[in-house]
């Protein structure tokens, strides 16, 4: 079992991130969610770790905006 | 083609309703598939077993008709997996199509080996009829048309009343056993409950017969072209029956849907419009996936669906009963021969409420795959879809039900651990698994699992010790020695292992040996055979190594 890793560890950030964005461009809502799910199972998959997709699963739900009731 | 005519039962006038009373030993409430499965078995350990059912005929409607595997292998120790087989039909390969599109195939088929088959489909009332006629030729009491009306347990044994045709009477017995099913009125007479869930949707069985092009598979829809957003499935029977399954939304009028002329157009746009067919029975369903709090009640003991529900998306419904059955019975039946405490049945509260709620878990997540209850949830369901078309990895999370395997008792009461280190972990069939089957050559066929259980047996592999096999059947619980190997002893059962497949499955070595319980369950096992290490394993497989009785 390994944890998180919440240190830097993406290889190019920024293009990463501009990928990212890419891919949803020219979708509607709807469609961005749908390949969001896609992706969110992709990677998910790659990790395959269930005791770091748990602490993944932790941490999104922890956002700022969307405090656990 | 014709449809399916149940059988009458005849009500014949009991002797109570002229007075006479006999105290029995058991009754089974209920000739279900799990009510026969225990009064086949009571019979079988020589215990006259009485049935009382409130109908005169099999199940109406097909309704349960996927048996696993260790439902056939339970029955073939009841003397009736042939009839099962030999009627059924065999399948291993199942399909999942989304929208317009095969997602995929998977294939169940065992590594080769075993004896009986992953699945075979049956019609309830057929699997019923089998189990009727074995029942008859153990001289089991069935008595149809008798409505238990009133129960009154106590400390000593359990007062039934009888509604029948002729009149009321009432028996008295030790023990009850209720198999009555999912409404379980004898549940409600004692004011029991169940406690979980019930799912927001509605299901429309309609089973036909047709000659079909179709071939022998499990094929499920996920949001169709012919039955856009919802699912459907498609399974075969014996005798061209085959059973359609469309998911219908909770919104659905169910007397509505019922009738013939809602589901023609249904079955057309599905099979096409020339399609030829006779419906031969159609119902509308909800599930529940919820249990009682414990199963046992004193002198009232419930069994399968009475005692627990399931959706049939995985067939855990009437296999997950069969096997309460074969873990109740052998308890009971020492208990009711003086030679285990009653104590012992507590421990099918310890093995079967974990074996329901696997089942209820394994359930419940195949219901939200197939009903997701919110728009992300159907967002994650229909990418595993989508991506289950091009990647393998999606496959594993696509759930249109996981089909039932037989419960492993790991945390069982009644298992001797493992001495420290003499199993390598995921060795050898470990304490709570069932025996695993292997082609054998022994007096009573070609398969390891017809040599072995009814009652305890030790599974020795290589030689035992001279004296053992005879030591073991005078001990305080008697216990038959099966070798596979070499064992002059006339008391030991001998079997070869020509293509050393019992061997490898058991992790065996020269001494390795299985203490198997009467429902085949392993429930001790060592690297050589020591009889004192296997009384105190017999003694604590049946309670009596201390403790109150």
């Amino acid at each position: 079992m390994s944890a998180l890793i919440t240190e830097p560890n993406l290889a190019a950030p920024d293009d990463f991130y501009e990928a990212l964005i890419a891919m949803h461009r020219d979708l509607d809502e709807a469609a961005s969610a749908r390949c969001n799910a896609r992706l969110i199972l992709l990677l998910a998959n790659h990790i395959g770790d269930h005791e770091a997709l748990l602490q993944a699963l932790a941490a999104a739900r922890e956002g700022r905006d969307d405090a656990v009731a | 083609m014709t449809v399916h005519v149940n059988p009458v039962f005849e009500f014949r006038r009991p002797a109570e309703l002229d007075g006479a009373a006999v105290r029995h030993p058991v009754i089974v409430v209920g000739a279900g598939p799990v009510g026969l499965v225990a009064a086949i078995d009571l019979a079988q350990h020589g215990i006259p077993a009485l049935v009382l059912d409130d109908d005169c005929t099999v199940s109406v409607g097909s309704r349960a008709i996927c048996y696993a595997k260790r439902s056939l292998e339970i029955l073939d120790r009841l003397g009736c997996g042939d009839g099962v087989v030999q009627k059924g039909v065999q399948w291993n390969v199942g399909r999942v199509f989304f929208r317009d599109a095969p997602a995929y195939k998977f294939d169940l088929l065992p590594e080769p080996g075993h004896h009986r088959p992953a699945f075979v489909n049956l019609q309830q009332y057929h699997f019923e009829s089998c189990l009727v006629e074995r029942a008859l030729q153990c001289a089991v009491d069935l008595r149809w048309c008798s409505q238990v009306v009133a129960v009154r347990p106590g400390h000593e044994g359990v007062e039934v009343d009888v509604e029948t045709p002729a009149g009321r009477y009432t028996l008295a017995t030790d023990w009850l056993v209720v198999a009555d099913g999912a409404r379980s009125p004898v549940r409600r007479m004692l004011g029991l409950d169940t406690e979980g869930q019930v799912f927001r949707d509605r299901f429309l069985i309609a089973d036909i017969r047709m000659r079909s092009q179709f071939p022998t598979e499990r094929w499920f829809w996920f949001d169709p072209p012919f039955h856009p957003g919802q699912s459907v499935l498609l399974h075969r029977q014996a005798d061209d029956v085959w059973r359609v399954d469309f998911q219908l939304g909770w919104d659905a009028d169910p007397e509505e849907e019922k009738k013939p002329e809602r589901i023609a157009p249904r079955l057309r746009a599905m099979l096409g419009e020339d399609a030829q067919y006779d419906l031969e029975w159609a119902s509308v369903y909800t599930f529940q996936c919820r249990r009682m709090q414990r199963f046992r009640h004193g002198r009232v003991i419930f069994a399968g669906d009475a005692a627990h529900l399931v959706s049939p998306f995985g067939a855990r419904g009437a296999n997950s009963g069969v096997q309460d059955a074969d873990n109740l019975v052998w308890k009971l039946a020492l208990v009711v021969h003086g030679h285990a405490p009653q104590r012992l049945l507590d421990s099918y509260d310890a093995e079967r409420i974990p074996a329901a709620d696997e089942n209820i878990l394994h359930s419940t997540r195949a219901t939200d795959f197939i009903t997701p209850k919110s728009a992300v949830s159907r967002l994650f369901r229909d990418a595993v879809l989508d991506l289950a078309c091009r990647y393998r990895f999606a496959r594993k999370l696509v759930n249109s039900g996981r089909l039932s395997v037989p419960a492993v008792l790991h945390g069982s009461p009644l298992n001797t651990p493992d001495e420290e280190g003499a199993f390598a972990p995921g060795a050898g069939v470990v304490p709570g698994a069932t025996l695993v089957d292997a082609p054998v050559e022994g007096p009573e066929g070609a398969w390891l699992l017809q040599h072995v259980g009814g009652g305890f047996d030790l599974l020795a592999f290589g030689s035992v010790p001279p004296s053992l096999p005879r030591t073991l059947a005078h001990g305080p619980i008697a216990c038959r020695v099966v070798v596979i190997g070499d064992c002059a002893d006339e008391a030991a059962v001998t079997l070869r292992d020509p293509r050393g497949l019992a061997a490898a499955r058991y992790d065996a070595r020269p001494g390795t040996c299985y203490l198997v319980r009467p429902d085949q369950h392993v429930c001790a096992r060592w690297r050589a055979a020591d009889a004192q290490a296997i009384t105190r394993a017999l003694l604590h497989a049946t309670c009596n190594d201390g403790g109150p009785s």
